[in-house]
């Protein structure tokens, strides 16, 4: 099939925003060009064969999609260092290093120390009055405090490399000056952070890490400094928001939550529903083709910008029957919202452990919990990496 | 030199198709996204030990053909 058609204008729906009705914009076609409101001309794919295919195939890079002149400021600069931004071989090399920390076992382990700083920070929401910040006083201490302790990074230090973490992935309309600023002080932060761990070792990641550089020779100080700040990064900014946006869904299904109050062991399988259903990410990273590659009827040149739609892939009615509907007790297993292939998240097993551990807390503990103002009123940050919420006021109890 | 002998545990499986992206043509996956080997005994080859090495379940076992022993990890 030859490629002749214009490219379609195509702009991410915003969080809170209705999705575009994909088969609309792109004329029926599962697979096309597309014009972002940044100007890239880009292929766009849909549906959840094709974005699969996509994400197993090394024939999209995401190493050309990070290269020297590609790399648009914020995210994709500090991709550009890390396990996100490389290919097989050197991928293989560098995750293997961590794999072992994040797999379902590992983790498992985790549990119940994560289920110990949910009672905690819940403790300390009803030690407070309301309404309760829950960004501030949960979904983001949460995950900021259990990445801290398997890097071993000072917990006290949230605050500050949340600050550059925002201004890394936030924000991509903010100046480069600025991003770079920021990058240079985390990796500086971290640089430090390797020396003083480097002189007395402690059983945590970061030190395990710098075994594998001291002793093995397995990666460089750059990519080990890297490495720890993509851990870092990675772990609670995600997770942080999809606990909050799996709330919001939620609250607007009090139903739902009354089967899963009175059913806990059905949170595991309503977490996958939420996963499936909420809109986490903007638009996901973009992969550029290495040669001619036939993906859902179209043959997409070499050197091509491409970026799967996860949205469609999860909502893909051959996969999910009617997919709109969210149903905490469907079988959402298959849902592609922590990716596939050699970049599937890292930490899915993890988020999985908190985010079940934080809805067991949730429902468990705060019977009646709502957010405090209109959900219209909710204030994302800007940035196309990830929805993030300012803040999320809720109360709990009796009305 | 012997030969691998490899396995995927399908309950333990999460379907992150990471061992199919590494090592293309040793792993299938079937209509559940669940993974499995497409011979289920090979030649060594590096790339199945990376895929096995990073698989986040650790649901891919790699054993010596003849001995029943690890082929050793990684």
């Amino acid at each position: 099939m030859t490629v002749d058609s214009s490219p379609v204008k195509f702009t991410p729906a915003l969080p809170g925003q209705p999705v575009p009705e994909i088969r609309t914009i792109s004329g029926d076609r599962p697979v096309f060009r597309a014009e972002l409101p940044d100007r890239r001309i880009v292929w766009l794919v849909t549906g959840y064969e094709n974005v699969r295919q996509m994400l197993v195939d090394q024939r999209f890079s995401r190493a050309l999609a990070v290269a020297p002149g590609q790399a648009r400021p914020g995210f994709e600069m500090f991709a550009a260092g890390s396990i996100n931004g490389m290919d097989p071989p050197e991928h293989t090399r560098l995750r293997k290093l961590v794999a072992s920390a994040f797999t379902a076992r590992r983790v498992e382990a985790l549990r119940p120390r994560v289920a110990s700083i949910v009672s905690e920070l819940i403790d300390a929401m009803l030690g407070r009055p309301q309404p309760a910040d829950l960004v501030a006083g949960f979904s983001l201490p949460l995950p900021a405090q259990v990445i801290c302790e398997m890097l071993g990074v000072p917990a006290e230090d949230t605050e500050q490399f949340h600050a550059w973490s925002d201004t890394i992935v936030g924000d991509w309309q903010r100046d480069s000056d600025e991003i770079m600023t920021a990058l240079v002080e985390l990796y500086g932060y971290f640089g430090a952070l390797i020396e003083a761990k480097r002189a007395r070792p402690a059983d945590d990641l970061m030190s395990a890490l710098i075994a594998a550089r001291d002793d093995a020779d397995r990666l460089s100080e750059q990519e080990l400094t890297v490495m720890c700040c993509t851990l870092l990064i990675g772990g609670h900014e995600t997770t942080a928001n999809q606990i909050n946006l799996s709330l919001l869904l939620l609250l607007d299904h009090p139903d739902q939550v009354a089967t899963l109050r009175a059913d806990p062991e059905s949170i595991p399988g309503a977490v996958e529903e939420l996963l499936r259903c909420s809109r986490l990410g903007g638009l996901a990273p973009a992969r550029v083709t290495t040669e001619d590659v036939q993906i859902g009827g179209v043959t997409i040149p070499a050197g091509e910008q491409v970026i799967p739609l996860f949205g469609t892939a999860n909502r893909d009615p051959s996969v999910f029957a009617d997919p709109d509907r969210f149903d905490v007790t469907r079988d959402a297993a298959g849902h592609l919202s922590f990716g596939a292939g050699v970049h599937h998240c890292l930490g899915a097993q993890l988020a999985r452990v908190e985010l079940q551990e934080a809805f067991r807390g949730l429902i468990g503990r705060l019977p009646g919990l709502r957010l405090a103002v209109p959900a219209s009123e909710l204030e994302f940050k800007p940035g196309m990496a990830i929805h993030s919420l300012r803040e999320l006021p809720v109360l709990w109890g009796e009305p | 030199m012997s030969r691998w002998k490899i396995s995927v545990d399908k309950n333990v499986c999460i379907g992150s198709a990471m061992c199919v992206a590494i090592a293309l043509d040793r792993f299938v996956l079937d209509e559940r996204q669940r993974s499995g080997p497409a011979e289920a005994e090979i030649d060594p080859d590096e790339l199945v030990r990376d895929a096995a090495a990073s698989c986040p379940s650790e649901a891919i076992s790699l054993v010596d053909a003849d001995t029943r022993q690890p082929a050793d990890p990684d």
